[in-house]
């Protein structure tokens, strides 16, 4: 906590002092230091470059894909094995694999990124709000968690998709909703330790208004724990959105979303299993990346844990 | 907990409101006329205001009835109570069988801290909690029931069918159990009393297990409660997969054929169950850790 307290704003240095400090030896402030314990951990840099490497193919995918994902069938290759021509084999109807996997990827990336920080954005204005003002808001706010709670969250989705209808945007929605309760209850417990430190003491006694306080001083101390959870949570809800697609609540046939390809190729399993195996695999490798990014990213921001 | 339970009971009586159509239209099916419409709204209590709606909501529920299946026509509870067993034992050997290992895993993670088995044991809990549990479930069963045969593909009669559901269902969480138990086992192994009780010439067996396992036991437990939740709801992709005759495919079968008394009455089911389990979690605190005690 000590580490935040001198990253934000408060700690207003004198300039030259800061010079001859740069000068004298490599500086190092509490971002350095992250980068350095990130650096140093190597799974977690190659699964945050094989992410940066995904958001990049999901945008320029309609240019990458070989073939159109949806409308091109290639009936004289149906169920075809992997081969040169199309790197993944072909599904039941005669479409390229590959092609459909990387489009795919916009879906989920999409759904598993816009859930995460709707979830997120909610849930830390809530958080905040509730530590920093306690009373009733404090009150309301955690028994709405409290309430969403308890409610499984694949359950709870469920529940969003049958009162909305199917459709991938409620599937983002329904993500979304049962992110927010776990998101206010980690920055509220922030918020609360955070409010009794000096530093904030400090900052209102030379009369900075609430709405500051909260958002300036507050917020970045505990924008560490989000991040990571964020993280987390991203690998979590994109399985959760592939499920519901998968359930045949999301996204529908043709399109080409990962859970919903899985579903399509169930009934061929026996004779054609390539056709499951790479949406599966693809599923994986991206919540695994954004796993062990979440794992690096906590202990590089966790100033608690200091290896060896 | 109670007042919890009480907004749970308020949001899946809404549900029926915030649904778009009217549900008079729904039960009465497409082709009646206003007449019918009219005669259902009444029998089912619709056309009086919503607070007494609610009450008379509550009222049947204390009498354990849940109302009737759209589609089958049948009481709720009794479509409920045929599936209940199936997913209940599915779930408890789930948990049964991801706790045990989970915790193994955990702790020769945390005892053999970065050697092998701590790296093996990790890699195993990142790829857990990774793969869904659709694509694991469908992976073995093309493996283990298609090409070798061993156990059977879908249905819940013998223990073998038990087998590869629970499996699947299981995995994430035994994945989540062993990163977990480490974590907290990592720390406590850490305290002065286990230096004390090495010190003191104690066996390292009775030291991880006696001394430092209880401690670091309690976010276990609590872990093990919020799974069950996951596992709840993992249930219904599972069964989906594994065509198993349990409570998720019956919601799954609700959602998608709009039957909304079958959708209250599980969701109802669901949440208190979760509710009730966070209650006994709350319980266990007090037995593992006596210095934990509630007002």
């Amino acid at each position: 906590m000590c580490c935040m307290a001198q990253s934000t704003p408060a700690s207003a240095t004198n300039k030259s002092e800061v010079l001859t400090i740069t000068t004298s030896q490599a500086l190092r402030t509490p971002v350095s230091e992250v980068v350095r314990k990130f650096k140093k951990q190597k799974l977690a840099v190659a699964a945050g470059l094989f992410v940066l490497l995904l958001i990049v193919a999901a945008c320029a995918a309609p240019w990458l894909v070989p073939f159109d994902p949806e409308d091109y069938f290639d009936y004289d290759a149906l169920n075809d094995p992997p081969s040169l021509a199309h790197w993944f084999g072909v599904d039941s109807l005669g479409r390229d694999i590959f092609s459909r996997v990387l489009m795919g990827a916009r879906i989920s990336l999409a759904a598993g990124l816009c859930s995460v920080a709707i979830g997120a954005v909610i849930g830390t204005l809530m958080g905040l709000l509730a530590g920093y003002y306690q009373g009733w808001c404090e009150r309301l706010t955690m028994r709405i968690s409290d309430v969403l709670l308890a409610f499984p969250g694949m359950l709870l989705a469920i529940g969003v998709v049958a009162v909305m209808g199917s459709s991938m945007a409620n599937v983002i929605i329904a993500v979304a909703v049962f992110s927010v309760p776990a998101f206010a209850r980690l920055v509220r417990g922030n918020t609360l330790a955070l409010k009794q430190m000096t530093y904030v003491e400090a900052v209102r006694s030379v009369g900075a208004s609430d709405f500051t306080i909260m958002l300036r001083h507050i917020l970045p101390g505990t924008i560490s724990p989000i991040v990571v959870y964020g993280t987390m949570r991203i690998g979590t809800s994109i399985i959760t959105a592939a499920s519901l697609s998968f359930l045949g609540m999301g996204a529908r046939p043709p399109t080409p979303e990962w859970g919903a390809m899985l579903n399509e190729a169930r009934a061929d399993m026996v004779i054609a299993p390539h056709v499951a195996i790479f949406p599966a695999l693809a599923i994986f490798l991206t919540v695994l990346a954004f796993n062990l990014l979440g794992d690096g990213l906590r202990d590089a921001l966790d100033p608690k844990i200091e290896q060896k | 907990m109670i007042p919890t339970l009480m907004l749970v009971v308020l949001i899946v009586f809404l549900f029926v409101h915030i649904l778009p159509g009217d549900p008079a239209r729904l039960v009465a099916g497409t082709d009646a006329d206003e007449a019918t419409i009219t005669l259902i709204r009444e029998d089912l209590g619709l056309d009086l205001p919503l607070p007494k709606q609610f009450l008379r909501y509550v009222q049947e529920l204390s009498h354990g009835n849940l109302g009737r299946s759209l589609r089958t026509k049948r009481p709720v509870t009794q479509e409920i109570a045929e599936r209940f067993l199936a997913t209940l034992w599915l779930t408890l050997s789930s948990m049964a069988w991801s706790v045990l290992f989970g915790m193994a895993i955990g702790i020769s993670s945390a005892v053999w801290r970065n050697r092998w088995p701590d790296r093996l044991g990790m890699t195993l809990a990142v790829s857990g909690i990774s793969f869904p549990a659709f694509a694991l479930g469908m992976m073995l069963m093309q493996v283990f029931s298609v090409q070798l045969g061993w156990l059977p593909t879908v249905g819940a009669e013998t223990w073998k069918h038990y087998i590869l559901p629970s499996l699947t269902l299981g995995a994430a969480v035994a994945a989540v159990m062993a990163r977990f138990t480490r974590a907290s086992f990592v720390e406590v192994i850490q305290e002065d009393y286990v230096r004390t009780a090495r010190a003191k010439g104690l066996s390292e067996s009775l030291v991880v297990f006696k001394h430092t396992l209880r401690n670091a036991l309690i976010p276990v437990v609590t872990m093990m409660g919020l799974q069950f939740g996951f596992l709840l709801g993992g249930s219904i992709v599972v069964e989906t997969v594994f065509n198993w005759p349990g409570l998720g495919r019956l919601l799954v079968d609700a959602v998608n054929q709009r039957d909304y008394p079958v959708i209250q009455g599980l969701v109802l089911l669901f949440s208190t169950e979760f509710i009730l389990i966070n209650l006994l979690v709350d319980v266990l605190y007090g037995a593992i850790n006596p210095s934990i005690r509630y007002k």
